[in-house]
């Protein structure tokens, strides 16, 4: 069992990142779960998404978890949420920042003993470029394939094209740059 | 002619987009909604498949859930295959229209997402609203995640439309813990679906004019008493329907439901008694504890919550072996020992093996129900099956805050 946790903000597409994920993971004959703590928040409020990956259905329908990789998608939920709740010795940290790892790392206490396993990349900046507008949902994906090795990039990309197949060409090929993007500058 | 909606072998669903899928399947004649937290994107998404093509049928707009149903009650009584969907207030504001529509024998079909009642207004899942369609004489099923939502929602279509049965049919699932959470879902494709709903058959049609009839008529003591004996037994004698249509559908589909599930029970020393989501981690509970400590754990879960499954309860409850059984409810007991407790209790009664019953209350207003704390109850079952009584109180609650809060004691043992 892979279990991925998300600090997102309502409307950052954290949602929607966890559904495109679980829809990739399950044309591959894996079992996946895919769901949000939200309910009546508003736009702008923190909150969590969250995936459960295995090669058995799955059946735990609880919602904590205890995560082996953490997703951090709006830069400043890294130093105002618990990121590190429920930790565990491997938990994996990918954080969305402008900041090098060694900035971001020292400025919160959290961290500081996990400097091996916390990797950043600024699917800010990089969404901004490429798709031209702060949502950084995909590009976190392709941090996420580089750190994990799930998937090898190609087929990744080939698959969220499939998931995408509703928006405009552009939409899509903007979402593809913005995940080799990130999938290459992940540190 | 309705569109046909192209569809992956797997495909990732919520518990509400596969309850859509399977309504749009089942090619509607009329849905009247008002869309309510957490099964708004039912109709939504409903709405959807009308607005493109996908559905001949129409879809009405009404005013509130008290409309929406009464326009259900219309439609079905004017000959028409009908659903809906709703959850909790929306649930509470329909109650007056859903014993008319038992009442009238109108196999329409709602999808209830489940949800707390108010107040204190709470948006996330419990039982309340299915609690308090108990009594109204609607077959209820209860789907434990989104691929029995919708499996599920396909068969509610058969057993209400059933000549023998003739009776709406509620399809619960639990809200955002299975109406917004995606999982794998295998889908059936379009004809298959349609070809096991099948075609509606109407009874008594009011748009039959050759053949007047009247619906919702009046009824004192000459007659009221006698109708609503008949509906019980309709309801009662909708058993074997329901085994019938989970049969058909398991040779269609390979999946199977019984009105009962029951989990790991042939030696089971303690068992929980559950619904929805919630099974599934009580599962999950009792294989770990089996493999950890070797405690011999068990679940069962009343798939169909009414008819309530009387005979099943009992059959899975009678097990030599069985000492200790928790019932779980998910709905606030107002004053009362939870409903599924007394209900399962009196079934228990009538075993050999009479195991010691306790209630606990959990989850209420969405309170996550965690694997630990199965776990941590099946263990305090095993606790009272080697004292040969119950040690705590028989009423208890489960992941509450504060003061710790039991009601009454055994006088066995």
């Amino acid at each position: 069992m892979t279990e991925i946790r998300w600090h997102s903000r309502a409307g950052q597409g954290a949602v929607t990142g966890a559904k495109g994920l679980g829809s990739v993971v399950a044309t591959t004959g894996k079992q996946v779960q895919a769901y949000a703590l939200y309910g009546s928040a508003k736009r702008g409020a923190a909150m969590n998404a969250y995936n459960r990956i295995d090669d058995e259905p799955i059946t735990n329908q609880e919602t904590k978890m205890f995560p082996d990789y953490v997703f951090v998608i709006d830069p400043a939920l890294a130093f105002t949420d618990d990121i590190t709740k429920n930790d565990k010795p491997d938990t994996q940290y990918i954080i969305t920042t402008h900041l090098s790892k060694e900035d971001l790392i020292s400025q919160i206490p959290a961290l500081q003993d996990k400097a091996d396993r916390t990797f950043v990349v600024d699917c800010m900046q990089i969404s901004l470029d490429t798709i031209g507008r702060a949502m950084p949902n995909t590009p976190i994906l392709g941090a996420f394939m580089k750190i994990s090795k799930m998937y090898e990039l190609d087929f990744f990309l080939d698959s969220m094209k499939k998931v995408l197949s509703k928006f405009p060409q552009k939409i899509i090929d903007a979402n593809m740059e913005a995940i080799t993007r990130a999938y290459n500058e992940v540190k | 002619m309705a569109k046909e909606f192209e569809l992956n072998e797997v495909e990732v669903w919520d518990g509400n987009y596969a309850a859509s899928q399977a309504l749009r399947q089942a090619q509607i004649d009329v849905v009247a909604a008002y869309p309510i937290t957490p099964s708004t994107p039912i109709v939504e998404s409903y709405g959807a498949y009308v607005a493109n093509g996908y559905v001949d049928g129409e879809y009405v707009m009404v005013e509130s859930e008290h409309g929406a149903m009464s326009g259900c009650v219309g439609a079905a009584a004017a000959g028409g295959r009908v659903a809906t969907a709703t959850s909790s207030q929306g649930f509470a504001l329909m109650a007056e229209v859903l014993y008319q529509a038992s009442g009238m024998r109108l196999p329409i079909v709602l999808t209830v997402v489940n949800r707390a009642l108010a107040s204190p207004l709470n948006v996330r899942g419990d039982h309340s609203d299915m609690y308090l369609g108990r009594d109204s004489g609607w077959v209820q099923i209860d789907a434990f995640n989104a691929q029995e939502a919708y499996d599920l929602t396909l068969c509610s279509f058969r057993i209400g439309e059933h000549l023998d049965v003739r009776l709406p049919v509620m399809m619960h699932q639990d809200g955002f813990t299975t109406s917004h959470k995606a999982q794998n879902v295998y889908p059936l494709k379009d004809d298959v679906a349609y070809k096991f709903v099948g075609d509606y058959v109407p009874v008594d049609d009011m748009l039959d004019f050759s053949r007047p009839v009247t619906h919702g008529a009046q009824t004192e003591e000459d007659w009221h008493y006698e109708h609503k004996a008949k509906q019980h037994k309709a309801l009662m004698d909708s058993r074997t329907v329901i085994d019938e249509v989970f049969a058909e559908f398991k040779e269609l589909t390979g999946r199977e439901y019984k009105r009962v599930e029951s989990y790991m029970m042939e030696d089971a020393e303690v068992a929980l008694v559950l619904l929805g989501s919630s099974v599934e981690t009580a599962v999950l509970a009792a294989k770990q504890l089996r493999e950890e400590e070797g405690l011999k754990v068990g679940v069962v879960a009343p798939r169909c919550f009414r008819p309530f499954p009387y005979d099943l309860v009992r059959d899975a409850l009678d097990v030599p072996s069985l000492k200790a059984v928790c019932c779980l409810d998910k709905s606030a007991p107002g004053g009362a020992m939870g409903a599924l407790f007394n209900e399962v209790s009196a079934a228990a009664y009538s075993t050999k093996a009479r195991p010691i019953m306790t209630n606990y209350i959990y989850g209420l207003g969405g309170r996550d129900f965690a694997v630990d704390e199965a776990k941590r109850i099946m263990k305090e079952q095993k606790a009272h099956a080697d004292a040969g009584h119950i040690t705590t109180d028989i009423q208890q609650f489960s992941g509450l805050r504060g003061p710790k809060l039991g009601f009454f004691q055994t006088r066995r043992g």
